[in-house]
């Protein structure tokens, strides 16, 4: 029987990747008032960063910490119950960082609402918050894809920089509404339902080669369907 | 002998040096001139002597002088050392006249032949007085603990710092609010390096019997220069509590740094305190002897780091690099390198150092799953391919605008 090979776009997938440098602002907050009116007011770039810098740094680890104002909440001012509230907040939800930023602030705003006169914990010397803002160097790679099996081959052998850039960046930090590889199966090779299953995953609970195994097994099971 | 970056392969992956080449292609052909105070002893000198010819197998022309001085200026440059790392230090306004007397003497003296001038530490930071007659960019990478420093040294320094095109600082808490922009840099190790390649137990042993240390007794071992900022006299009062419970042998090994007059000093009053206590061996090892380094550091049970302040510690990921459970002070850059009872055990006191010590002599299991988390957290976060490759980033970003940049 002859093999039914996959389909063939013209528009290829070109593979970029990004690295990051961290820039200190030199801002720092020591208690809960002081974090609240720098993430009101520093760049999206420091609020990108303390949001996603874990998916890097921590890829061994399984996906915590969440979020570097959740990590420090909890462990550093030993406020669990707002640690907890700002650890889940759903980053998946939000299209643009303006908008998560938003929802970070309110949170503590309305704990501290509730608290209202009543003592602000400190952090000790030593431990305060440091704002630390992410740059992206965004550049090609070598590999391009024109179908699924180019495509989950390429995703077996490039780096996780690579993989993190079209998942992650793409979506929040250049403002496209999906994910790299969603937009360009459904788009170029009409791959709605594989698209939309992509799409679906939640990639800030997944470390970033769990997430590399997922997306491949995704493709592959549907490659073993054609 | 040099190592290529093709032997790094096998460490750090395929992927990660691919990437490597591509973005060093952005940085092809530019011409780099590191500038230090010494060329052995310390981290810097042992960082500038792994990058330089890796950075040049990159296609980055990368090269490396050292300033001059005399015996007078060491000292003052050690005092703004310490007094940068928060302590109190007797600074005369002789001190300073002769800070800029020997920058000055330096200035005159100094080819500047770069595209990027990359100046590291206080001691030749003055050389930025040239930036008017050398037009490339300038960069002051500090590798010092700078959270808390003597106001009246930093405010001596800041009108220099401020001239530089960007800063390089260590830790998040070492930042400052600069008009100038400032980056976080790690330093790291280098896995192929004397210091840290995988040693045979024959090397080891002979390492052992050579400085008559008992085989067969635990050793804690602390491994740095001979400072006060190291603590190596608090560190022995914490083995000495340690030893009430545990039968074991201490290390305190380090070498003495041409650019530091007070480690005689300090050598001289650890060997008194020890004197009288067997089972401590303070080594004065001279500087270059890597594999002596790397031998003690293998056959240690617990490694300590109880500095007072820090700029980084690489001797922490020296260690954890070999896998060794490490009980290391809360301090400067060690945090980032020690998540407390994942990758190591923090202290802030001595008694605290003694507790954390005796918990992992006494649960080897535990110590051995601490130790192999930090060898994987040094993997990712602290090797020198990692350190290449954000240097690369910062020279390409003296060339650019913005927070996302598309090469």
């Amino acid at each position: 029987m002859a093999q039914v090979e996959p389909i063939r776009t013209h528009e290829p997938f070109h593979f970029s990747t990004r690295l990051h440098l961290r820039e200190l602002t030199g801002l720092r907050a020591k208690n809960l008032k002081e974090l609240l009116e720098h993430i009101k007011t520093v760049p999206g770039s420091v609020i990108y960063h303390h949001t996603h810098h874990f998916l890097i740094q921590h890829q061994y680890l399984s996906p915590e910490p969440p979020n570097d104002f959740a990590y420090w909440v909890t462990e550093v001012l030993n406020e669990r119950e707002l640690g907890e509230r700002l650890a889940s907040i759903n980053t998946c939800e939000f299209t643009t960082i303006r908008a998560l930023r938003n929802k970070i602030a309110e949170t503590i705003e309305q704990f501290l609402n509730q608290k209202r006169g009543k003592f602000l914990k400190e952090a000790d010397e030593g431990r305060e918050f440091h704002f630390i803002k992410s740059i992206s160097f965004i550049f090609p790679t070598p590999y391009t894809a024109s179908n699924l099996k180019e495509f989950v081959s390429v995703l077996k052998k490039i780096t996780i920089h690579s993989i993190y850039f079209h998942i992650f960046e793409a979506r929040l930090r250049l403002e496209k509404e999906t994910n790299d590889f969603s937009l360009w199966l459904e788009t170029a090779l009409e791959e709605k339902n594989l698209a939309k299953q992509i799409a679906r995953l939640d990639p800030y609970t997944h470390t970033l080669e769990g997430l590399r195994d997922k997306i491949i097994r995704l493709i592959e099971a549907k490659l073993g369907k054609k | 002998m040099n190592t290529h970056l093709k032997e790094y392969e096998p460490i750090v992956g395929t992927q990660i040096l691919e990437e490597l080449y591509l973005l060093a292609e952005k940085a092809k052909g530019w011409s780099v001139q590191n500038i230090n105070s010494t060329s052995v002893g310390g981290g810097v000198a042992e960082i500038l002597n792994r990058m330089i010819p890796l950075l040049q197998e990159l296609g980055v022309k990368a090269r490396w002088d050292v300033i001059k001085g005399g015996e007078k200026f060491y000292k003052v440059t050690k005092k703004f050392h310490n007094a940068l790392h928060g302590k109190a230090e007797d600074i005369s306004p002789d001190d300073f006249t002769a800070f800029l007397e020997t920058g000055e003497m330096n200035c005159k003296t100094m080819e500047l032949a770069g595209d990027i001038i990359f100046v590291h530490d206080p001691q030749p930071i003055t050389l930025i007085n040239r930036k008017d007659d050398h037009k490339g960019k300038w960069i002051w990478r500090c590798h010092i603990d700078v959270s808390n420093p003597d106001q009246r040294v930093w405010s001596f320094l800041r009108p220099f710092i401020d001239r530089y095109d960007s800063a390089v600082f260590s830790a998040p808490s070492f930042g400052q609010e600069l008009p100038i922009r400032q980056f976080l840099i790690a330093p790291s190790i280098d896995p192929l390096s004397d210091k840290n390649k995988d040693l045979p137990q024959e090397t080891i042993d002979l390492v052992l019997q050579k400085y008559h240390l008992d085989l067969a007794k635990p050793m804690v071992t602390q491994i740095s220069r001979f400072d006060y900022l190291k603590d190596p006299l608090g560190v022995i009062d914490a083995f000495e509590i340690v030893q009430q419970h545990v039968d074991c042998q201490l290390v305190l090994a380090g070498g003495e740094a041409t650019d530091d007059p007070e480690s005689t000093e300090v050598l001289t009053k650890t060997r008194e305190r020890a004197q009288a206590n067997p089972d401590i061996h303070v080594l004065a090892i001279p500087s270059g002897s890597d594999i002596e380094i790397n031998a003690l550091q293998r056959a240690s049970s617990v490694v300590v780091q109880k500095s007072i302040k820090e700029g980084f510690g690489l001797t922490v990921a020296e260690a954890l690099w070999k896998a060794k459970p490490v009980v290391a002070s809360a301090v400067g850059g060690i945090t980032l390198q020690v998540t407390h009872k994942y990758s190591g055990l923090l202290s802030h006191s001595v008694e605290g150092a003694a507790y954390a010590i005796k918990q992992l002599l006494q649960n080897p299991d535990y110590a051995k799953r601490l130790g192999e988390n930090g060898r994987e957290h040094v993997r990712q976060n602290f090797l020198l391919t990692r350190h290449l490759r954000d240097y690369l980033l910062v020279f390409l970003s003296l060339f650019h605008e913005g927070d996302i940049i598309h090469l």
